[in-house]
C-alpha cells in the first residue's frame, strides 16, 4: 500500500505518556448499570425488576436500526431507573441495574463454524444478535455499516490519541482473532482489499499481527504502516492516508467504496460468530497521573467508573480531572458514578499540572499555526474571527461544518484561545439557526397549502352554487342624494354639539 | 463518588505561548544586529534600546488608558519586537526623539487605536518608520559610512551627545562621517548618467550589495532560518518574497547589465533581507493563507522594486510592505484553501 499524508496533524506519542501494554481483567463490581440509548429511536427493556439474567441475554430492543442492549453479567435486575451517563447522545439515560451474582453464567448463541459458506444476511443478523457496535468511540451499530459492499475494508488500528492504547494491546493479545475478524468482515463487504493500518511505533503490535497473518491469510489482505501523527486514527485521515481520496464533505466513505473499521469490532464481530458470544465488554486504557494503577483492562459494560478507578488502584492526591476518551478529545466528566460503555476506549485521571494553560489567554495573533496543523485544511483562525463578530455567512464559506474538532489547533495556539469550544458553539448556532429556518420554511408551506385548499373549497362551492337566475339590480343612488344625506348628518351633528364646529369632512372635532 | 470541575477538550495544554512566539523573534535578530553594530557600532544598541523603552512606555501608557491588565500584555515582548524592528532601520546616532516619535506612531496609533495585539492592520514598526522617513528625511539619510570605510568613528560620548542633543560635537562633520547608502548611490549616479560599472567601482559596494550591507544581511538570513525551523514564521513569504526580486529584476539584468543592477545586488542592500524574515513576516499583518503569503510576499518584492526603480526614495521596503498590508483582508478572502471532502480528492 502507498501512503499518502494526511494534512497537518501533530506528533504527540512520546511527549505524553503511554499506557503499559499488558491487559488486566476488571473484576466484576456489584452492580452494572446498561444505559439504554440509541442513535436513532429508542430501546425498550425486554425484562422487568426481579427478572433473573444471564450474560448476553438480550435486555433491551432498539425501535429503529440500532443494536439491542444484552446484560454483560449474570444476575438479577434489580431496578430500572433514569441516570447519568457518559454518552454523547445523552447526558441522562434510562438504564437497567443488574445486580451480579458472581457466577457469571452465560447464555451464549450457537457458534457458526463455516462462515465462508454462509450468507451476509445471516452474519449481518448475527452481528445484530450480539449486539456489535463499533469499539473506536462512536458505538456505531456494525450490521448497519455493513451492510453496502465496498471495495476496500480498512481495519483501523491506527490509534494516535494521548492516553488510549486499547488497540494496541488488543492487537498483541488477541492478533489472531483481530485478524480472522478481518476476514469475517471483508467476506461480509465483498472487499477487494483489506488493509490493515497499524501506527508505525507500535512495533509489538506489527509483530503479533504479521504472525497472525502469516497464520491465516486471507485474499486481498495487506498490511500497512501509518505514520503515528495524530489525529492518523480518525477515519477521514486513515482513508487518505491509505488512499489519497478524500471522503466527500457531509458523505460517507461508502461513497467512495471504502468502510473503516476498528480493530476492535472485527474481534468483536469474530467473537459474536465464532463463539457466539455477544458484545459486554472491551479493553478500557486507564490512564493518567491522577489513578495509582495505569493499565489496559478488560471491562464489562455497565461497571461504573468509580469501580473501575478503585481497580486501577484508585484516585492518587493530585487528580484534577476525569476524562471519558483521549486527552484531545475526550469529554470531561462531572463525577464517577457513571458506567463504562462501548464507546469507551479510555478513562484517564489528569492532574493539575498537565491541564492548566501556562498563560492567560491573549488575543489572536494569527500566526498561522493553527492553519498548519489543521487536518480538514481550515483556516482556524479566520474562522475564529469571523464567529467572533458571529459574521455566519463568513464562518459557512470559510466550512466550519468540517471541523472535525480534533483539537490540534487548540493546543497549538500561542494565545492559548480555546478554539474547539468557539468551533462547538459556532456548529450548535448554526444548527439551531438552520432548524429555525426549517421551521418558517415549514410553516410558510403550510400556510400556502391551507390558503390553496381554501381558495379551492370556495370555487367548488361557486361551483356547485346553482347560476342566478335573476340578477339583483344594483341600488343606484345619485350624487344629489347622497349630497343631501351628508347634510342632513352635519345638521344633526351640529344640534348635537353645538360649541365645536365641525373640520371640512363634516367630522366633530 | 468523586466530582470534578467542568471543562472541554483538549485536555492538553498549549504547547507555545505568544511571548514565546516573540521571544524567538528577538533571538533570531540576535547575529544580525551584532553584524550591524560590527559595521555602524554601539549606536545601534543605544537606537534598539531607546525604541524598546518607549516602545513600553506608550504601551504601558495605553494599556492603562484602555483599561487593560498590564502584566500579561506588557510581558508579550510584542512591543520590543516592534522597537527592535524599527531601531534596525534607522541611522545608528539618529537624536532620541526619532525613536519617541516612531514608537509613538507605532504604538499608539498603529498598535491600540486599532485595537491592540492582534487587530492592528499596519506593520506597527513600518509605520513608525515611514512617518519619520517622511517627518524627518534629512535626520534618517545621514547613515554612518560602514566600518571599513569609516575614517575615524566618533567615541560614544560623542555619539551620545549627538543622540542626545541632535547635534555632532565640534570636530565631527557630518560629511565626513556620513556616506550615501549604496542604494542612494545607484539612484543618484544612475540619474547621472553613469553606468552601472562605473557606480560599482565606488568603495561603497561590496562583492554584492554594498560594503557591509550584504553581511548584515546575511546575519539576517540566519536569523530568518531559525525562525523557520522555530516554525515562528511560513516559508512562503520569504521564498516568495526572494524569488519575486530575483524573478522580475533578472530579465532586466540579462538586457542591459548597465543600466539594471544583479538581482543579487537588490537582495544584498537596503532592508530586502530584513523585510523578508521579519518584517513582511509579521503574522498579524500578513496574510493568513498559504498561497495569501505567498502573493504577499511577492507583492511586496514587487512593489519594493518600483519604488527602487522609479520613486523617490532609494528604499521602499516600508511601503511596499504597508501597502501589502492593506492588501491582506482581500487576499485572505480570495485565497482560502479548499476544505477536506470539498472538491478535488487530489490536491495539486
Amino acid at each position: 500500500v502507498r501512503i499518502h499524508c494526511f494534512h497537518g496533524g501533530l506528533k504527540l506519542l512520546g511527549r505524553y505518556d503511554a499506557v503499559p501494554s499488558p491487559v488486566r481483567t476488571c473484576a466484576l463490581p456489584p452492580r452494572l448499570y446498561l444505559p439504554l440509548i440509541a442513535r436513532e429511536g429508542t430501546i425498550d427493556p425486554l425484562v422487568s425488576v426481579g427478572d433473573r439474567v444471564l450474560r448476553g441475554q438480550c435486555i433491551g430492543e432498539p425501535s429503529g436500526i440500532g443494536a439491542g442492549v444484552h446484560a454483560s453479567a449474570s444476575g438479577i435486575v434489580v431496578s430500572i431507573e433514569i441516570r447519568d451517563v457518559a454518552s454523547p447522545h445523552a447526558a441522562r439515560a434510562t438504564c437497567v441495574v443488574i445486580g451480579s451474582d458472581g457466577e457469571d453464567h452465560c447464555s451464549p448463541l450457537p457458534r457458526i463454524e463455516d462462515w465462508q459458506h454462509v450468507s451476509r444476511e445471516t452474519l449481518l443478523e448475527r452481528l445484530q444478535g450480539a449486539g456489535v457496535a463499533g469499539l473506536g468511540g462512536a458505538a456505531f451499530p456494525t450490521h448497519v455499516k455493513l451492510a453496502a459492499p465496498v471495495e476496500i475494508l480498512i481495519i483501523n488500528g491506527a490509534e494516535c490519541e494521548p492516553g488510549i492504547a486499547c488497540d494496541r494491546a488488543l492487537m498483541v493479545e488477541s492478533a489472531r482473532e483481530a485478524v480472522r475478524g478481518a476476514a469475517l468482515l471483508a467476506h461480509i463487504t465483498h472487499a477487494r482489499q483489506t488493509i490493515i493500518a497499524l501506527g508505525d511505533t507500535m512495533q509489538d503490535a506489527w509483530g503479533a499481527i504479521e504472525g497472525a497473518l502469516r497464520d491465516h491469510p486471507f485474499e486481498g489482505a495487506v498490511l500497512a504502516q501509518v505514520p503515528t501523527r495524530y489525529p492518523q486514527g480518525g477515519e477521514r485521515q486513515l482513508i487518505e492516508t491509505l488512499t489519497g481520496r478524500q471522503v466527500p464533505a457531509h458523505g460517507l466513505p461508502r461513497e467512495i467504496g471504502m468502510l473503516c473499521h476498528n480493530v476492535g469490532t472485527a474481534v468483536a464481530a469474530w467473537r459474536s460468530v465464532a463463539r457466539g458470544e455477544a458484545l459486554t465488554s472491551r479493553i478500557v486504557s486507564v490512564n493518567g497521573a491522577g489513578v495509582a494503577r495505569p493499565g489496559n483492562y478488560e471491562v464489562r459494560f455497565g461497571t461504573p467508573i468509580a469501580w473501575l478507578i478503585e481497580q486501577a488502584g484508585g484516585y492518587t492526591s493530585s487528580a484534577a480531572r476525569l476524562v471519558a476518551g483521549g486527552a484531545m478529545m475526550g469529554v470531561a466528566l462531572p463525577h464517577d458514578d457513571m458506567p463504562v460503555d462501548a464507546g469507551c476506549n479510555a478513562i484517564q485521571v489528569l492532574d493539575e499540572a498537565k491541564i492548566l494553560p501556562p498563560v492567560p489567554e491573549l488575543p489572536c495573533i494569527r500566526c498561522g499555526e493553527c492553519v498548519r496543523v489543521c487536518p480538514a485544511r481550515l483556516l482556524p483562525q479566520q474562522l475564529f474571527a469571523y464567529l467572533v463578530r458571529e459574521d455566519w455567512p463568513r464562518v459557512q464559506q470559510h466550512r466550519l461544518d468540517a471541523c472535525i474538532e480534533c483539537g490540534c489547533c487548540a493546543i497549538s495556539c500561542p494565545s492559548q484561545i480555546p478554539l474547539v469550544e468557539w468551533y462547538r458553539w459556532g456548529k450548535q448556532e448554526l444548527r439551531e439557526q438552520a432548524r429555525s429556518r426549517q421551521q418558517a420554511t415549514a410553516s410558510r408551506k403550510r400556510f400556502e397549502v391551507r390558503d390553496a385548499r381554501l381558495r379551492r373549497t370556495r370555487e367548488e362551492r361557486a361551483a356547485q352554487r346553482p347560476p342566478e337566475t335573476t340578477a339583483v339590480a344594483a341600488p343606484t343612488i345619485s350624487k344629489a342624494e347622497v349630497l343631501a344625506a351628508i347634510a342632513r348628518g352635519r345638521a344633526r351633528r351640529e344640534r348635537r354639539a353645538p360649541g365645536h364646529p365641525p373640520d371640512e369632512n363634516g367630522r366633530a372635532r | 463518588m468523586s466530582s470534578f470541575a467542568p471543562a472541554s477538550a483538549p485536555h492538553l495544554p498549549a504547547r507555545s505561548t505568544v511571548r514565546r512566539v516573540m521571544g524567538d523573534v528577538l533571538i533570531a535578530l540576535v547575529p544580525g544586529v551584532i553584524a550591524q553594530v560590527w559595521y555602524f557600532g554601539v549606536g545601534v544598541l543605544v537606537q534598539i534600546t531607546l525604541a524598546i523603552l518607549f516602545g513600553l512606555v506608550f504601551e504601558s501608557i495605553m494599556l492603562r488608558l484602555r483599561g487593560q491588565d498590564q502584566m500579561p500584555w506588557i510581558s508579550d515582548l510584542s512591543a520590543p519586537v516592534t522597537g527592535a524592528l524599527f531601531a534596525l532601520c534607522i541611522p545608528a546616532w539618529s537624536p532620541w526623539w526619532i525613536a519617541c516619535v516612531a514608537m509613538f506612531a507605532a504604538i499608539v496609533f498603529a498598535k491600540h487605536l486599532y485595537g491592540g495585539l492582534g487587530r492592528n492592520i499596519f506593520n506597527p514598526a513600518m509605520v513608525g518608520y515611514v512617518v519619520v522617513l517622511i517627518a524627518f528625511p534629512l535626520a534618517l539619510a545621514r547613515w554612518p559610512a560602514p566600518q571599513p570605510l569609516a575614517a575615524h568613528a566618533p567615541g560614544l560620548g560623542d555619539l551620545l551627545q549627538m543622540i542626545f542633543s541632535g547635534h555632532l560635537p565640534a570636530p565631527h562633520r557630518f560629511d565626513t562621517l556620513s556616506q550615501a547608502t549604496p542604494l542612494d548611490t545607484v539612484k543618484i549616479e544612475a540619474a547621472r548618467g553613469y553606468t552601472l560599472a562605473e557606480i560599482r567601482s565606488n568603495p561603497v559596494f561590496g562583492s554584492l550589495g554594498g560594503k557591509g550591507w550584504e553581511w548584515i544581511a546575511n546575519w539576517y538570513a540566519l536569523g530568518g532560518f531559525y525562525l523557520l525551523w522555530r516554525r515562528v514564521i511560513h516559508w512562503q513569504v520569504p521564498v516568495a518574497l526572494l524569488g519575486t526580486t530575483i524573478l522580475l529584476t533578472s530579465p532586466a539584468w540579462i538586457a542591459d547589465p548597465d543600466i539594471n543592477p544583479l538581482p543579487l545586488q537588490h537582495l544584498f542592500s537596503g532592508g530586502l533581507m530584513l523585510a523578508a524574515f521579519f518584517i513582511a513576516t509579521d503574522p498579524v499583518t500578513g496574510a493568513a493563507t498559504p498561497r495569501g503569503r505567498l502573493v504577499f510576499g511577492a507583492g511586496v518584492a514587487a512593489l519594493t522594486l518600483a519604488i527602487r526603480r522609479w520613486g523617490a526614495y532609494p528604499d521602499g521596503v516600508a511601503f511596499a510592505v504597508l501597502l501589502m498590508n492593506a492588501c491582506v483582508p482581500l487576499l485572505d478572502r480570495i485565497t482560502i484553501p479548499r476544505a477536506y471532502g470539498h472538491g478535488r480528492t487530489r490536491d495539486e
